[in-house]
């Protein structure tokens, strides 16, 4: 199969505009006789959901939470960027373009990325007209602040709980088409696969998961908007339930799975504090823009500080280490965050971390609050010093705070064309679990406007020319291509509820965890990455025989839930690991240690790596096949990312 | 830290209920008290105990999606905080702690500690919006607004839909979560071509869902994870009387 990624023709500057015009449209008479099914209700899935319904097409829209507010989109603290130009400080939709690119590290496609900053700008005004309280200055009009390594002030926030006002917009949004009856909503459902007719996606099979109940849905079209899958490292910021489960069954029915490899270690983040630990929480990355990364600058010093002999307050100005500003001269601290992240570990490696493990540096505020007042730092951050405060029990107002890098975003995703389409016909995907727009490093404040511009800007548009072609013929879940999917689901579930070994599900996920942040985390070799794969592989064949999953189908099961997405989670792994071992370079947030500049940054190799990798899945236990599809710079010329 | 916990264990709505007695021994004062219900459910299903059952998500105060009536408080003895960001420390070695789900006629209980909170879906999907479509919108900045009086909007929209306002009120009561939505539009001057129908259609769906009258007890204000002000209360008031008595619009 030749992967086909439907870039337009013409200048890039006039890609979108005239793909639209030349895209098919839906007769209005004729959208209400469409039915398009949304997994999903993020950012993405909720505006897409909203937007379609906008529009006369019927919607089924699905999420595992007890509401669709609860996506994980909720969390994201630091902000949305848009290219406004609001501050007159040169931006422009060139520049946020240009920015993505070479912040992906040259790993994505030009005309994808410039669609994005195309339509940002229209996103902010979509959310202000829906009651988004955005910050403002005292004339009234948008605030805006410089985010993670940008040079330019382009992200608008509100204050440090932007993605919770993003996505109560767009579910504001959502609500009213409930209301109207133009979307069904379905609460508490997972869906468990996708449903093929003549090679087409017509349809899922979900849980009720209070129920149990295995249900066909069937529609015209699915969007998958699933989020992210950082939780394959068990600790992520991600949210406990956040998984690949939906993109992982589409992937074995035939999406070709893109950049699996690309993960995002977000440099902020509360450290570690025993066994116990659940998941992660970002320390968003805004606090780079005031707060000093630093470290003692020697072995002995920081040995002291771990002990709890020597505080941070008592170290001299003369014995830290501001290692990113050091290094860094002209972006200092808010260089990107796979540079930030990978020097952190740098010094942790060096026995220079600080915390009881050693496993932390200091993110420092003591300057800002002498510069601009307790008072400015606390209407800046207040609410993040007061959750890091909460969960460390320490007072970032006095010392400083103690950070870690942890797993935080997933580049890699489904592969989809321009129009957002899988390689299944009929089958989407939006937001953060499509592979699209960010290359091999997302920057910050950039994910909420891709889900944004995906759902409410680009998916109206490419999927009428889909629906239009093929037809308002009614779609039914009596087709035996149901009956089939819905018994493959039910021979999983009864295969996991048989299993009655000694370990919990909980056990296996930690332990993929635990290989997939040794051996395939910060960074990379050949050696680890081939023990990785069979080490996974071990895993699996003992979950099979080993796991001990409680309960029957028919009630609410928490353990039942679990065992599907960990089932997932471990094969998903082993394809990033394959992935990590192929691109024997490195990019963004991939760090292979046999491909480094003397002075150990990121070294791409450009002329063996342009493309991006969409993995063709061949049948269980069979390694997948990969497909390349070379990334064409038309506009921006590939140079080594430097940020000194 | 060893502790002993008195859980509410239903197996589904339709089980009577009852309290079961845990030991949850060897506890870190650093666990999150979700991460100490994790190392119990860890040791039940261990020995093929169903484990607690329990609603949670994003472990980090912001999805609503834990709830727990923590030694008779929702989210626990701390203020301002969610059952998630709840720490060990803040309980004492060889502490009793007894944990029940929300009570109210309109959370009915799904399994263990976990309730149906759809009725405030149904009350935000009333009216809770502004109704704009995608697309043709002005500029964003066509619209300014005082910083005074979006800051204020936006501390009605922190609310995070977790219902610990009704498990706190003795009447049951929705009007703090309710009241939020409404006064964070009605403040805004996006708000203000639906506000006298947004606030009669969403307090008529708020009584339609069986959640008691507010008679002004401020439990859920002082029990609020997001400090959600009763204030908002009387704005909605102030609203739904003047939308009743002079502004009255046709709802459907
Ligand atoms: C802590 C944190 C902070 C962040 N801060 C920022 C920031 O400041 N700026 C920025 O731009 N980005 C930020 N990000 C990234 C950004 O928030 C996410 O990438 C984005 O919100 C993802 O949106 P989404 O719609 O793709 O998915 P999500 O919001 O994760 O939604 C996924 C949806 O899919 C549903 N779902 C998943 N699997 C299934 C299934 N099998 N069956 C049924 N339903 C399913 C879920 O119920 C949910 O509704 C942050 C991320 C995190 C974790
Ligand atoms: S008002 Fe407060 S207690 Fe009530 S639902 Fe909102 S956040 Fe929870
Ligand atoms: S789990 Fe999300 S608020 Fe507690």
């Amino acid at each position: 199969m030749i992967l086909d990624s439907k870039i337009p023709e013409g200048p890039l500057a006039e890609k979108w505009s005239k793909h639209k015009f030349n895209l098919k449209l839906v007769n209005p008479a004729n959208k209400r006789k469409y039915t398009v099914i949304v997994i999903g209700t993020g950012l993405a899935g909720a505006s897409a959901a909203a937007s379609l319904a906008e529009l006369g097409y019927n919607v089924k829209a699905f999420c595992f939470q007890d509401s669709p507010r609860r996506a994980h989109s909720i969390a994201a603290q630091g902000g949305v960027n848009a290219a406004k130009n609001y501050r007159n400080d040169g931006d422009s939709v060139y520049r946020l373009f240009y920015d993505t690119i070479k912040g992906g590290d040259y790993r994505a496609r030009e005309a994808n990325v410039y669609r994005l900053a195309e339509v940002s700008v229209d996103i902010i005004d979509q959310c202000v007209a829906q009651g988004v309280p955005f910050a403002r200055e005292y004339g009234g009009l948008l605030d805006n602040r410089s985010f993670g390594g940008a040079q330019v002030s382009r992200t608008f926030y509100a204050r440090g709980q932007t993605g919770q006002q993003l996505l109560l917009g767009a579910y504001s949004a959502l609500n009213r088409q409930i209301n109207e009856g133009k979307v069904k909503m379905y609460n508490r459902h997972e869906m468990l696969d996708i449903v093929k007719v003549d090679g087409k996606a017509q349809g899922v099979i979900t849980r009720n998961l209070i129920t149990g109940e295995i249900e066909s849905h069937a529609g015209h079209a699915v969007l998958l908007c699933t989020g992210g899958y950082g939780n394959v490292f068990y600790l992520s910021t991600n949210a406990m339930g956040s998984n690949t489960t939906a993109i992982w069954r589409a992937h074995k029915k035939g999406a070709f799975f893109g950049n699996p490899c690309y993960t995002q270690i977000h440099p902020t983040c509360i450290p570690v504090s025993g066994d116990h630990q659940s998941k992660l929480t970002l320390m968003s990355e805004s606090l780079r823009n005031d707060g000093r990364v630093w470290v003692p600058k020697t072995r002995e010093m920081a040995e002291k500080v771990r002990k709890g002999q020597l505080k941070a307050a008592d170290i001299k100005e003369e014995d830290r280490d501001y290692f990113l500003e050091r290094k860094y001269p002209s972006f200092g601290n808010l260089v990107p965050r796979d540079v930030a992240s990978r020097n952190a570990k740098e010094a942790f490696d060096d026995g220079r971390g600080v915390g009881s493990s050693g496993k932390a540096v200091y993110l420092d505020f003591a300057d800002a609050i002498k510069r601009l007042g307790k008072h400015a730092v606390e209407a800046k951050y207040g609410n993040l010093f007061d959750m890091y405060y909460q969960i460390t029990d320490e007072n970032p107002y006095e010392m400083p705070m103690r950070i870690y890098p942890a797993v935080h975003y997933t580049m890699g995703g489904l592969w989809v064309d321009y129009n957002l389409q899988t390689t299944v016909p009929g089958l989407y995907a939006l937001g953060e679990c499509n592979f699209s727009d960010h290359g091999a490093n997302r920057l910050g404040a950039s994910a909420l406007m891709q889900g944004l511009a995906d759902g409410y800007f680009v998916i109206p548009y490419t999927l009428g020319d889909y629906l239009a072609t093929i037809g308002p013929k009614p779609v039914d879940d009596k087709h035996p291509a149901f009956a089939e999917a819905k018994k493959g689901v039910e021979e999983t579930v009864n295969k996991l509820l048989a299993l009655n070994g000694t370990k919990t599900v909980d056990e296996y996920h930690r332990e993929l965890g635990n290989i997939m942040w040794e051996y395939c985390g910060m960074a990379r070799n050949e050696a680890g990455l081939t023990k990785a794969i069979g080490l996974i592989q071990e895993l699996k064949a003992d979950f099979w025989k080993n796991a001990k999953v409680l309960g029957v189908n028919e009630e609410f099961n928490m353990s039942l839930e679990k065992a599907h997405r960990v089932i997932d989670f471990i094969e998903l792994g082993e394809l990033m690991v394959r992935d990590a071992l192929n691109r024997a370079e490195s990019c963004g947030g991939h760090f292979r240690e046999e491909s480094q500049t003397e002075e150990g940054e990121a070294k791409r190799n450009d002329d063996e790596f342009a493309y991006v990798a969409a993995w063709e899945y061949k049948g269980d236990n069979v390694p997948q096949e990969l497909h390349k599809e070379h990334l064409v710079y038309e506009n921006v010329k590939l140079t080594q990312r430097s940020y000194k | 830290m060893n502790l002993t916990l008195k859980v509410w264990r239903q197996k589904n709505a339709n089980d009577k209920g009852g309290f079961v007695t845990y030991k949850a021994d060897s506890i870190s004062q650093d666990m999150s008290f979700l991460e100490m219900l994790d190392v119990v459910n860890e040791g039940l299903t261990k020995k093929g105990e169903d484990p607690i059952h329990f609603d949670h998500d994003c472990r980090e105060g912001i999805c609503g999606m834990c709830s727990l009536y923590i030694n008779g408080r929702p989210h626990g003895p701390k203020r301002a905080i969610t059952t998630c960001q709840l720490h060990m420390r803040s309980f004492k070695d060889g502490e009793t702690i007894t944990i029940e789900p929300w009570r109210a006629t309109a959370f009915p209980v799904i399994k263990d500690l976990a309730v149906d909170r759809s009725a405030f879906d149904r009350i935000q999907q009333a009216g809770g919006y502004v109704s704009v479509n995608t697309g043709g919108i002005p500029d964003a900045n066509e619209i300014p607004i005082p910083k005074t009086i979006a800051d204020e909007a936006f501390n009605s929209a922190t609310c995070i839909q977790c219902g610990a306002c009704v498990a706190a009120c003795k009447n049951a009561s929705a009007s703090l979560f309710v009241s939020a939505k409404i006064s964070q539009l009605a403040l805004l001057p996006q708000g203000q071509p639906e506000r006298y129908r947004r606030v009669q259609a969403m307090v008529a769906q708020m009584d339609a869902e069986g959640f008691g009258s507010c008679t002004n007890t401020g439990a859920c204000e002082i029990e609020c994870p997001k400090e959600i002000s009763l204030t908002n209360i009387n704005r909605m008031r102030r609203d739904y009387f003047n939308a009743k008595f002079f502004k009255e619009e046709e709802i459907d």
